[in-house]
């Protein structure tokens, strides 16, 4: 009954999300009779789906092996987190999620949104419906994630055991609370259109949704950066996986609009630019959605492949990118000019961002795309690193330099010999970095060179706008941004110290045999067979000696599931202040002898560091402009 | 907003939109085709992998003679299966050359007279470097190499007994 319960909860979402984009869509042309319903609507649809992911949820916890995608995915043996987290390792569970995420979004801006004039309210919350509209179509047509498996096995078929681990209970929703959440900004956008208030109070009441939606999307892609790099036991952190730049480029369009709607709603510059970015953003989030779950592409990530699905999820991608750009089209000339700024000004600075941003998501979107076009003419590729790094590494750097003097910039107009006295104490650091890399290192790559350079001065500059100001009084939202740059700073160091400074090994040893890494001695003491829940395992023991110090046990795992039979490896990494010690075992190459994959990665984890700073800087933002978005009667308080 | 740039933000939204149901519209194909095809065989010279044959260089395959050019190992498996469909292309009277990959000369030996003898060269690649030049990844693979020394076709695992036929029109086709 729970999944029958689930179904039905799922229709009558549908049947109210369709009453909600005709109520929205009478409410915009004037006939208010409706108008009252639609917020109620939207709560409720809300509701609904949640209600029906909390069912499917619940037969997963249960292994209810009745329902056919339980009996695919879960197994009986399975530890409760996993069991959870099953849910939505899976294609109709994920698409539920993204449903219901949906429907929340849609509720939250229902209830929490007072700043956006009522009509485009009502055009956002319709824009809304009609996305959902299709995506419940997608799940009940094409995906119902409730269908009965009769007979019921007397087993699951488990879970792909790389996916058993708590990255997955946490990592594809936050991602997946980022890609959804720019449909809020992508409703926006159209609502504005609809009505023709592109303007910065459209602008300032836009801009807490799309912070919220990219500081999930900026946890989400480090969350699984990390995952991938102790999981996958490659030693990589990105792998410019097509899945990986379908989460990466909603992001780019975020961060790009993040930009673009502050001039918007500072300045009233960059209307129809910013317009456009937030529909791009959302695009980019059904686009990657599409080329993960049509199969179209090849990935590390196994998702389940249905022709029929690609079918349908690219018709949705022609309906609602295309009529949004088509409104986009049909709308844009009514939209007024905005303010104009200077060549040297903040405006200018942001602008140079944007465009930086859009040209690095034009390279991985290329790049992802590019296999697929020229085997459309009969050619096959593969399309790597070499390409991406090379392409995207230079406007990336570019950015990186814009970036630490954009927010020393002044608005609208500024002197350039000031600008430049005020970046020159960081782009004197930058250089004396690039020189102390240079000699220490001589060898090292120009584009590892060059990024540890400006992290240096970007650190510096980012900063520099707190510099003789009482940072008690400093508004949150710069302390936000501060963070944030901060926080590429770092990341960008890490990026360019494990590139350029990893030692790797890969021996063949005998136990007993001690293999040098980087600063480490390390002993590989003993093998020994060990076990889990629903795995086997050989277990290494590696003791690990850095100088004189005391050993550190690592105890990296080959591991074999038995529901699927499946096997992987735990790598065992330890965190030193300035670096990983990353291992793997391997197998046995026969005359007792093992292969070892032992790295040291110095400063790898201020990558990930990085993220959470970007991510942090985020939250600040977002704290500091609610705040300040509230009534005037608290502000004069404060 | 210049009046003609409006649109192109949809324009090319539907260009990508006929690629993407062009690509999904189009049946998987996995099929590695090896961008050797159609190329000359690389330069190379290899010593006999055993005594009594004689070794295998790029000129041998230029000498105006399709040939097949198979891709062993003794210490294969798949090879010993392949064995007897090799011999009957070369008993069909195509020219039959191999390449030994990793091998020892006693070992060689050893599989000819176990397995038969198609080869009427061999050449030992003992550190894989002729295999990969010629793009291919593993053991068995067959090359059928026209008499210019260019490559037309490439088997990637072991030639199965209904292949035989399409082998031997494929080597006696070529000039």
């Amino acid at each position: 009954m729970i999944a029958e319960a689930g179904l039905a909860a799922l229709w009558l979402g549908a049947a109210l999300c369709a009453l909600q984009l005709l109520a929205s869509a009478l409410a915009v042309r004037g006939q208010a009779e409706l108008a009252a319903i639609i917020r109620p609507i939207a709560v409720a649809q809300a509701a609904l789906t949640a209600l029906a992911f909390s069912l499917l949820i619940w037969l997963f916890v249960r292994v209810d092996l009745s329902v056919l995608l339980v009996a695919q995915n879960d197994h009986s043996e399975k530890p409760l987190l996993y069991r959870f987290a099953a849910t939505w390792g899976n294609h109709e569970g994920s698409m539920l999620m993204w449903v219901t995420i949906l429907g929340v979004a849609g509720a939250a801006v229902a209830l929490f949104e007072r700043k956006l004039e009522t009509r485009t309210l009502f055009a956002t919350l319709g824009g809304q419906a009609a996305i959902a509209l299709g995506f419940y179509a997608f799940l009940l047509f094409a995906s119902n994630p409730f269908a009965r498996l009769d007979p019921a096995p007397v087993e699951g078929q488990g879970l792909n055991p790389l996916l058993q681990d708590p990255g997955l209970a946490f990592h594809p929703p936050t991602l997946y609370l980022g890609y959804v959440g720019l449909s809020v900004a992508f409703s926006f956008a159209i609502g504005a259109l609809v009505t023709r208030d592109v303007g910065p109070a459209f602008a300032r009441a836009m801009r807490p949704w799309v912070l919220a939606a990219w500081i999930f999307l900026t946890i989400g892609i480090t969350a699984g950066s990390y995952w991938a790099y102790y999981e996958l036991g490659w030693g990589g952190w990105w792998f410019w996986d097509p899945v990986e730049n379908a989460s990466l480029m909603p992001w780019l369009a975020a961060t790009a609009l993040l930009h673009s709607v502050t001039v918007l709603a500072t300045r009233d510059g960059l209307r129809a630019w910013t317009v456009m970015l937030a529909v791009v953003a959302f695009s980019m989030s059904m686009i990657g959605t599409f080329l993960v779950r049509s199969g179209i592409l090849t990935s590390v990530h196994a998702f389940a492949v249905d022709p029929r699905r690609g079918s349908f999820l690219l018709a949705l991608l022609f309906i609602y990118i295309g009529s949004a750009l088509a409104l986009f089209g049909a709308r844009v000339g009514t939209v007024r000019e905005g303010s104009r700024f200077d060549l040297v000004s903040r405006e200018a600075g942001l602008v140079a961002n944007n465009l930086l941003l859009t040209a690095i998501l034009g390279v991985v979107l290329v790049g992802t795309l590019y296999p697929l076009i020229l085997e459309a003419i009969g050619v096959k590729i593969s399309i790597g690193p070499p390409y991406f790094n090379a392409a995207a590494g230079a406007p990336a750097l570019l950015l990186v330099a814009i970036m630490a003097a954009g927010p020393l910039l002044r608005w609208r107009r500024d002197d350039f010999r000031a600008v430049l006295r005020r970046v020159a104490p960081a782009a004197i650091v930058a250089l004396i970095a690039l020189a102390a890399v240079k000699i220490f290192a001589p060898t090292i790559s120009l584009l590892s060179l060059l990024g540890i350079a400006l992290a240096a001065g970007l650190a510096l500059a980012s900063l520099a706008p707190l510099w003789k100001r009482n940072l008690a009084r400093t508004p949150l939202f710069t302390w936000g941004m501060v963070v944030a740059h901060l926080g590429v700073a770092v990341s960008l160091a890490g990026m360019a110290c494990d590139s350029s400074f990893t030692a790797e090994k890969l021996v063949a040893a005998r136990v007993g045999e001690t293999i040098a890494v980087g600063p480490y001695q390390v002993r590989f003491a003993a093998v020994e067979p060990t076990f889990g829940a629903n795995w086997q395992a050989l277990q290494a023991t590696l003791e690990a000696r850095r100088g004189g110090g005391d050993a550190l046990l690592l105890q990296p795992q080959a591991r074999a599931y038995w529901a699927p039979p499946t096997e992987t490896s735990e790598t065992a990494i330890h965190t030193a202040l300035d670096g990983q010690l990353y291992t793997v075992l391997g197998k046995q190459v026969g005359d007792g002898r093992w292969q070892l994959r032992l790295w040291w990665k110095p400063f790898v984890t201020l990558i990930w560091a990085g993220g959470a700073l970007i991510a942090i800087g985020g939250a600040l933002a977002l704290v500091g402009r609610l705040r300040r978005g509230r009534p005037r009667r608290q502000e004069a308080w404060i | 907003m210049k009046n003609r740039l409006k649109w192109a933000p949809l324009i090319v939204f539907i260009l990508l939109g006929v690629a993407l149901s062009y690509g999904l519209s189009k049946p998987n194909n996995t099929n590695i085709t090896s961008k050797m095809i159609g190329a000359s065989v690389p330069a190379f010279t290899l010593p006999p992998a055993t005594p009594g044959l004689p070794g295998l260089a790029s000129a041998d395959l230029a000498n105006g003679k399709p040939h097949l050019v198979n891709i062993f190992a003794s210490w294969c498996v798949p090879c010993i299966a392949e064995a007897p469909q090799l011999k009957a292309i070369a008993d069909a009277g195509v020219p039959v050359v191999g390449i030994a990959v990793r091998d020892r000369p006693e070992a060689v030996a050893r599989f000819l007279s176990r397995h038969g003898n198609p080869f009427r060269a061999i050449g030992a690649d003992d550190a894989s470097q002729v295999q990969m030049a010629l793009g291919s990844s593993g053991v068995p693979e067959s090359f059928v190499v026209d008499g210019q020394g260019r490559i037309l076709q490439q088997t990637i695992g072991p030639i199965n007994p209904q292949d035989v036929p399409g082998v031997i029109a494929a080597v006696k086709g070529a000039r």
